[in-house]
């Protein structure tokens, strides 16, 4: 039963020397090394967290970025909306003032046309009767030497009178 | 408790590896003896053949000759005073004995393989199967005298061992280092193969066993098991400096144990202790409940001495069996059927060094986390 016999010897150095491995492996081994994957670990989750973090940041702002945009293109559309209201109000009104003013333009140029025609019809009319007297007159004075005719004339007169 | 139910299935488990342990000794044993006696005879025929062939030195040759696998084995297995290198040549180790009259340190080179007596200042000693014997004034060996001196040489274990150790130390010193240098950078070389193992045994061993209390265990753990990977592997070794069975001597797993016993019970809260003397149980139960329980706290730690000592032990003697096939039959045609077996024995070896360094850290924890679990 000598294999299962422990022996005080080796007894004696595996308790030296396990209990001197475990202070040394302890000061100058575990100790560093559990705390720099310990800390490795904590660095890593940090920075995953950094990253998720930098993610929303980032989407928010492409968000944000996108949100002005739309406000841009909105204002935009609005100011040309307006641009073009104001241009098609200053067109019409621009329209119908040349309206107005043309045919103010037309009317006093009719009334003058008018006036003018009237005048010069006025005056047509005076020569007209100052003609027709004058040719009358003549006619009256080359017909009232025959005494025949003047009865003749006076004749057809009084025919034109009865006929009215 | 939701370890229980695995300790209990281990516990069974260890219940019955143990037993046929125990079945398996008392068999070998027996066997042993028988094989003893009857190679003694056919020793002497043919010493007597030889002797009348050849005389007095053919039958010194012969029996040299005659090969007897359990020795060897046993040899093998057990501590020495030398430190065996090839064929003759061993190297001499310290031999440091107590005696009454007070410490004699010598090397033991001086008994030449045990064929020599050496007189040392108090007392005369010979090697006898490779324990130191004092010798009387008569010349032969004064067993009472011998009883009372302790050997404490730096047998071919204790070496082993501390070249583990060294092993170890420079190992992890060194990752150590390479961690100082390297703050907050990725594992390289010999730190990102040691780091996967460190962070196996912190999260996959102290984690779910020992619960939010683990950082404090961790260095015991991590010793613990580098201390018997490494020397698992060292055992495997077949030449210097390997080749001592260090792991699979009961010694080294005593100590082992001890320490972990010694760990759990002073880590041990009041409700593990209240568990043990005041368990939920009626009064009348508690005279059996009690002694169950105080000598549960002792088979912990010996199961887990037994099993490591055995599971080593046996993978040796398997390995040594197979090599001893060949003088066995004496023929070299067995030799690659055994080298294929070795090699298959070797890897398998190789996977039960790590699995014995994990299950012994794996339980250690979770003693240690039955020891300091809350309870609700």
């Amino acid at each position: 039963m000598e294999l299962v016999t422990p022996s005080i010897g080796l007894v004696f150095w595996t308790t030296i020397s396990f209990i001197c491995l475990l202070i040394l492996l302890r000061k100058f081994a575990w100790k560093p090394i559990l705390g720099a994957i310990h800390e490795r670990e904590q660095s890593i989750d940090e920075a995953l967290n950094k990253a998720e973090l930098a993610k929303q940041e980032m989407a928010r702002l492409t968000a944000q970025n996108q949100d002005l945009m739309q406000q841009a293109r909105a204002e935009r559309d609005e100011i040309l909306k307006e641009a073009k209201t104001l241009k098609d109000g200053i067109l019409n009104e621009a329209k119908k003032q040349a309206q107005v003013e043309g045919s103010k333009l037309i009317e006093k140029a009719k009334i003058e046309i008018e006036n003018q025609k009237k005048a010069a019809l006025a005056e047509v009319k005076d020569q007209v009767s100052s003609l027709s007297l004058e040719i009358a007159e003549r006619v009256l004075r080359t017909q009232l030497n025959d005494k025949t005719k003047q009865e003749a004339l006076v004749a057809n007169l009084l025919k034109d009178v009865e006929l009215n | 408790m939701d370890c229980n139910q695995v300790f209990v299935s281990k516990v069974k488990r260890l219940i019955v590896v143990f037993t046929l342990l125990v079945a398996f000794l008392s068999v070998k044993i027996d066997a042993f003896a028988q094989v003893d006696s009857a190679v003694v005879p056919v020793d002497s025929v043919v010493a007597e053949s030889a002797e009348a062939v050849s005389g007095e030195h053919g039958s010194v040759k012969k029996e040299e000759e005659k090969f007897e696998p359990t020795k060897v084995i046993m040899e093998h297995i057990a501590d020495s005073h030398m430190w065996h290198l090839w064929g003759h040549t061993s190297l001499p180790l310290p031999v440091i004995l107590y005696t009454p009259s007070g410490i004699e340190v010598f090397s033991s080179e001086n008994f030449h393989h045990g064929e020599h007596d050496y007189t040392g200042s108090f007392h005369t000693y010979r090697l006898d199967e490779d324990h130191v014997k004092v010798i009387g004034t008569d010349g032969k060996v004064d067993e009472t005298a011998s009883a009372s001196i302790l050997d404490f040489s730096i047998t071919k274990n204790v070496a082993s061992m501390f070249v583990a150790i060294a092993v170890i130390l420079i190992l992890f010193i060194s990752v150590a280092n390479t961690y100082k240098k390297r703050i907050g950078k990725a594992p390289k070389g010999l730190q990102s193969f040691m780091e996967p193992i460190i962070v196996f045994v912190r999260d996959d061993i102290a984690k779910p066993n020992i619960g939010h209390n683990y950082a404090k265990f961790m260095p015991y753990l991590l010793t613990v098991f580098f201390f018997i990977l490494i020397n698992n592997l060292f055992g495997l070794i077949p030449i210097f400096p390997g080749g001592a069975n260090v792991t699979g001597n009961i010694t080294l797993t005593f100590v082992m144990a001890v320490g972990t016993l010694i760990i759990v019970n002073i880590n041990g809260n009041k409700y593990y202790w209240k568990h043990i003397f005041k368990p939920d149980v009626p009064l009348w139960l508690y005279p059996i409940m009690i002694p169950v329980e105080l000598i549960g706290i002792i088979s912990k730690p010996f199961a887990l001495m037994v099993r490591l000592f055995a599971n080593i032990t046996a993978g040796h003697i398997i390995v040594l069996s197979l090599i001893s096939l060949i003088f066995i039959f004496e023929t070299l045609a067995i030799a690659p059927v055994s080298v294929a077996f070795v090699l298959f024995m070797d890897v398998l070896e190789l996977l039960v060094a790590f699995l014995q360094a994990f299950i012994f850290t794996l339980l250690t924890a979770l003693f240690i986390g039955m020891a300091v679990e809350e309870h609700h």
